[in-house]
């Protein structure tokens, strides 16, 4: 089975994110990592290629200035090799210009039966580009995975719902989002992470993967304002001394909550 | 352009329109009489109600067959569009559902889409929407640059919803027309996850758990604090990673936003992840060991103290009453 993991990479969200004064875009400079919520596909991936009895997992990403300290960890993991979008005139892009790229990457790596990605990244969390990429693939989909399996050519997923969730049935090839938490990402072993610097990533422009309109101008939108939101005051702050639940019974109690 | 006309992407939940479904249909009445309510389903039940928040139309598309929301009702929207019934506007909630109907539908008719709003508005700008980013504490302001229709998706409670008097609204069909691949997932079993006392998006009291519990067994704290409050349990991103609780139960960016009345944090430290869901509560009670954590920042009443002294000590003391 042949799978393709869509990665991003991130700025580390341990440092406080910023924005460029001059285009108000998110501040995506120096080292990038691998999104968090990323490695439970990758994960997945994994061991759904080890339950079919074998197959390849490929990454494949688009980030600014060939960076690819992040999609590493993914091999490190255990991926076999990586395709990377890396163009200056993407700076910008919108959700949907993001999913007609990894889709036109997809389209270079021969034949995938599954793809998979997160429900969303943790520093833009557009939280649309896995449906929007399944629609340009002409894909089926099962979006928002808390279990998956595949037998054959059939995927089983248990999807989240607002109520609950739902066991959908899909045929492959097909794309799955994944909830964090579906599976428990494994750490890189040493051997992984000297194997991941000598496994290939193959890096494309814009133009390679078929997209020409992309970046700003493509975007179909423009920050028109930025400010800051109404700080809130804090409060009483105090050190229990053992009557601290005391304390809050009476602050209910003037709520009357109790 | 104009912001004439507006659909909104209506769903139901125990045979009415759900609380976020009535909040975007009364701000989109605000903007233009011309509001149509979008439901993947039956529309009979609700069209009442639809039509008493500002619907004059309720577009339907039947039921689904098992089929899920995304291709179905996107392409059934697609087919209106196609019509000649374009709207300049589409409003979603976002949850699961309004994300992958307007994922699919910014493909087909190749428009961006802007999610995580909190508003909307139409200036000399055009149609613009209001996005919260780092946590809450930076208001990003979008203008769509392109035709429409405006793809908008809003966090629970931006708006408050009300009630208009409007008649029932006229139903149109809207059947989904033959989606091929992309509609091939199926729906084979339902599972409702039945929780006691209210929905934690709904609950007038929020107590949620996080990393400082230090293990699974402790949530049943927040549980049973919950309980006695006559309120919800929710959770931090940290501990539904970790698999302490499900996924429903998240709090924060990724999770549910919530607004109650009372917001107890327990040995939570107030990541920005989680502040983004819960710095709308109207009061905000945290108990965490260290007084550095950011939660102290936002609460009316913190108490830097163990969760496991404080937590058991307030269930006895509310027991007691």
């Amino acid at each position: 089975m042949n799978i393709v993991v869509c990665v991003k990479q991130i700025p580390d969200p341990a440092t406080p994110g910023s924005l460029d004064a001059s285009t108000n875009a998110l501040k995506r400079e120096g080292k990038l990592i691998l999104d968090e919520s990323d490695g439970y596909g990758v994960e997945m991936a994994l061991q759904l290629a080890a339950a079919a009895g074998g197959g390849d997992v490929s990454i494949v990403s688009m980030a600014p200035n060939g960076e690819t300290s992040g999609m590493r960890t993914a091999l490190a993991m255990g991926a076999s090799k990586g395709v990377l979008v890396s163009d200056p005139s993407l700076a910008g892009s919108d959700a949907l210009t993001t999913a007609k790229v990894l889709a036109g990457a997809i389209r270079t790596m021969g034949s995938v039966d599954l793809v998979i990605a997160a429900t969303e990244s943790s520093d833009g969390y557009t939280g649309t580009v896995p449906e929007q990429l399944a629609e340009v693939l002409g894909l089926p989909s099962v979006t928002f995975a808390k279990k998956v399996e595949v037998s054959g050519s059939t995927l089983k997923a248990d999807r989240q719902t607002e109520s609950g969730y739902d066991e959908v049935e899909c045929p492959l090839p097909a794309l799955i989002s994944v909830t964090a938490g579906v599976v428990e990402p494994r750490y890189p072993s040493f051997k992984g992470i000297m194997a991941a610097k000598s496994k290939p990533i193959e890096t494309k422009t814009a133009a390679d993967v078929g997209v020409t309109a992309g970046g700003w101008g493509g975007a179909g939108q423009k920050i028109v304002t930025v400010a800051q939101a109404e700080a809130r005051k804090a409060g009483e702050i105090v050190e229990d001394d053992g009557n601290a639940a005391a304390k809050i019974v009476s602050y209910l109690e003037n709520l009357k909550v109790i | 352009m104009a912001l004439n006309s507006i659909w909104v992407f209506a769903q139901a939940a125990n045979g009415a329109p759900t609380p976020g479904t009535l909040e975007l249909l009364t701000k989109a009445r605000a903007l233009t009489s011309n509001v149509a309510a979008f439901v993947g389903g039956d529309a009979g039940p609700i069209a009442a109600s639809l039509g008493d928040h500002g619907a004059t139309t309720v577009y339907a598309t039947g039921d689904l067959a098992g089929r899920l929301p995304g291709p179905a009702v996107s392409a059934a929207m697609k087919a209106v569009i196609d019509g000649g019934s374009a709207p300049d506007a589409i409003f979603f909630p976002q949850n699961y559902e309004g994300r992958d109907i307007m994922a699919r539908l910014s493909v087909k008719l190749d428009r961006t889409v802007l999610t995580n709003s909190i508003d909307v508005a139409h200036t000399a700008d055009g149609t613009v929407a209001t996005t919260p980013i780092f946590g809450g504490n930076v208001l990003v302001t979008t203008a769509f640059t392109g035709a429409g229709p405006h793809l908008v998706s809003f966090r629970p409670k931006s708006f408050a919803a009300e009630s208009s008097g409007g008649a029932a609204a006229t139903v149109v069909a809207a059947p989904v027309p033959d989606t091929g691949a992309t509609g091939a997932a199926k729906v084979l079993g339902v599972h409702v996850e039945q929780s006691s006392g209210p929905k934690l998006d709904e609950a007038d009291v929020v107590v949620s758990g996080g990393r400082g519990l230090g293990e699974a067994g402790k949530y049943q704290l927040v549980e049973d604090l919950a309980g006695l409050l006559k309120g919800a349990a929710g959770a931090s991103r940290a501990i539904v990673d970790a698999g302490w609780v499900p996924y429903s139960y998240q709090v924060g960016q990724t999770g549910k936003v919530v607004k109650p009345n009372v917001y107890i944090a327990a040995g939570i430290s107030g990541a920005t992840q989680h502040m983004v869901g819960m710095k709308g509560s109207k009061n905000i009670i945290a108990i965490n060991k260290d007084k550095e954590a950011p939660i102290f920042g936002v609460a009316d009443l913190g108490i830097v103290g163990d969760v496991h002294k404080v937590l058991p000590q307030l269930i006895e003391a509310l027991k007691g009453r």
